[in-house]
């Protein structure tokens, strides 16, 4: 076991990990944050996206020791200061963009790194930076939507109700 | 997973020392193959040495019509480069946002799956393999499934890609994996054209010879009008032998109407 230290939503962190832990496993079971979800644990299905030094990565496909000093965010940190949803959040919630929930949190991570670097996307660039984030309820349509309504444009006309 | 440590040096030598005193060491780059290749206990190594602290390894430089690439440089920065468009278009379509920027050119063409993106370009640019023992031309590096020319304690340090006149790579995604059912790398460079093709033959990644003839006399798509590549294609749940053997044809042609 190592010590490491990292950044977690602002926050300092400090935990052992064996050099096999993922980052996945050290943000779920060292540091009790379960809203980053493992649905596969193969690096296909995205439901365990984080941000590590603001770039979205898999984190089952990553070792926690390589995250040691890293800036990591996850969907803990997409709230706002108060608790409230932040934008994305409220956003999937508005717009149906989530049934089971599973792949939410992953959802809403590739969500905020896309309009990090492009604020107003096409609904096919949308559809095309989700392509490792996969969903089993809700056909995709409203989570497109969602995203497009979190990046301020109109959706009356986007995908389907 | 089995047990093992990570080591992070700071030095590409104290890399290969280690590598070279211990046998069962393996290298890590982006992990995005090598990390569920070690959660299906397929591997079991003492340790991994990692190469994400060697910054030297990183980054895109031009120079005379070369630019060369470090092995641990992720596919989003080669992506977002536009010294070699039609590679940076290649980088900007493996896998998805989060494997590009995570994984490595380098542990890419180390691994040689026969469905990468990398291995075409190499191969489809004539480019150079740049270890820490030598260098290798593209044509003597693929030795097959998996298979390269790298030896034991070898690291690829960076790959020099000649720029060519013209270059287009086209594939036909596996929509589960995004990895190439077929992908084919075509270039022109003056008088010397260059087809390479992955994801088809059971051989790995190859040169279209017949193609490169009919192109060289004519370069338009219909100069490969109902050609189809011989050997052993790879027949799988995705894909037979004759239908790989077809969009072989189909996306050579895409590829040099995108030129
Ligand atoms: C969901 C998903 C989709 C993908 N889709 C595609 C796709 O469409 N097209 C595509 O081409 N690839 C695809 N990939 C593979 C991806 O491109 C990997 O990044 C790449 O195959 C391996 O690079 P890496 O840096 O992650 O290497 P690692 O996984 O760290 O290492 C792979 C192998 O190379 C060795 N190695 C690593 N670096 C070096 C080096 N510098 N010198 C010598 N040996 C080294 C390692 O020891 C290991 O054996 C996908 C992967 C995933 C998880
Ligand atoms: S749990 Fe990480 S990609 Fe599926
Ligand atoms: S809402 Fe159930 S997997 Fe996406």
């Amino acid at each position: 076991m190592t010590q490491v230290s990292m950044t977690v939503n602002g926050k300092a962190v400090s935990a052992p990990a064996e050099g096999r832990s993922l980052l996945s496993t050290y943000l779920r079971e060292a540091l009790q944050l379960t809203g980053t979800h493992v649905g596969c644990d193969t690096g296909q299905c995205g439901a365990c996206t984080v941000h590590v030094n603001g770039k979205m990565v898999k984190s089952c496909n990553m070792f926690a020791t390589e995250a040691d000093g890293a800036e990591i965010t996850t969907v803990e940190g997409m709230a706002n200061g108060d608790g409230s949803l932040g934008v994305i959040q409220q956003a999937f919630q508005d717009h149906h963009g989530l049934q089971c929930g599973f792949c939410t949190p992953g959802m809403v991570m590739a969500a905020a790194a896309l309009l990090k670097d492009n604020p107003k996307p096409s609904e096919a660039e949308v559809r095309a930076h989700l392509s490792g984030n996969l969903c089993r309820c809700t056909g995709y349509h409203n989570i497109v939507k969602s995203i497009m309504a979190a990046s301020g444009q109109d959706v009356a006309a986007v995908a389907a109700e | 997973m089995y047990e093992f440590d990570i080591k992070a040096p700071s030095k590409l030598g104290k890399v290969v020392r280690k590598l070279k005193k211990d046998e069962d060491a393996v290298v890590l780059g982006g992990g995005q193959t090598l990390i569920p290749t070690l959660k299906q206990r397929l591997a079991a190594p003492s340790q991994l040495i990692s190469l994400a602290k060697i910054d030297k390894l990183k980054g895109i430089s031009s120079d005379n019509g070369v630019v060369t690439i470090g092995a641990s440089t992720v596919h989003a920065d080669v992506a977002a480069d536009g010294a070699i468009p039609a590679l940076s278009a290649l980088a900007g379509g493996i896998g998805d946002p989060s494997v590009r920027n995570r994984g490595t050119i380098g542990g890419s063409l180390a691994n040689n799956d026969p469905s990468a993106c990398y291995p075409a370009g190499a191969l489809g640019l004539g480019a150079t393999i740049v270890t820490t023992d030598r260098k290798i031309a593209a044509d003597d590096y693929f030795r097959g499934l998996f298979e390269t020319a790298l030896e034991g304690a070898e690291i690829i340090t960076a790959i020099e890609f000649p720029v060519p006149d013209k270059a287009a790579y086209v594939k036909f995604d596996q929509p589960a994996s995004r990895f190439a059912l077929v992908g084919v790398f075509v270039s022109r460079t003056g008088s010397d054209v260059r087809v390479a093709v992955t994801g088809a033959s059971e051989s790995g990644v190859f040169r279209w010879a017949e193609a490169e003839a009919a192109l060289a006399a004519n370069f338009a798509p219909e100069a490969l009008e109902g050609m189809t590549p011989s050997g052993d294609m790879i027949g799988d749940i995705h894909g037979s032998p004759e239908y790989r053997a077809h969009l072989v044809g189909v996306m050579a042609r895409r590829a040099v109407a995108a030129c």
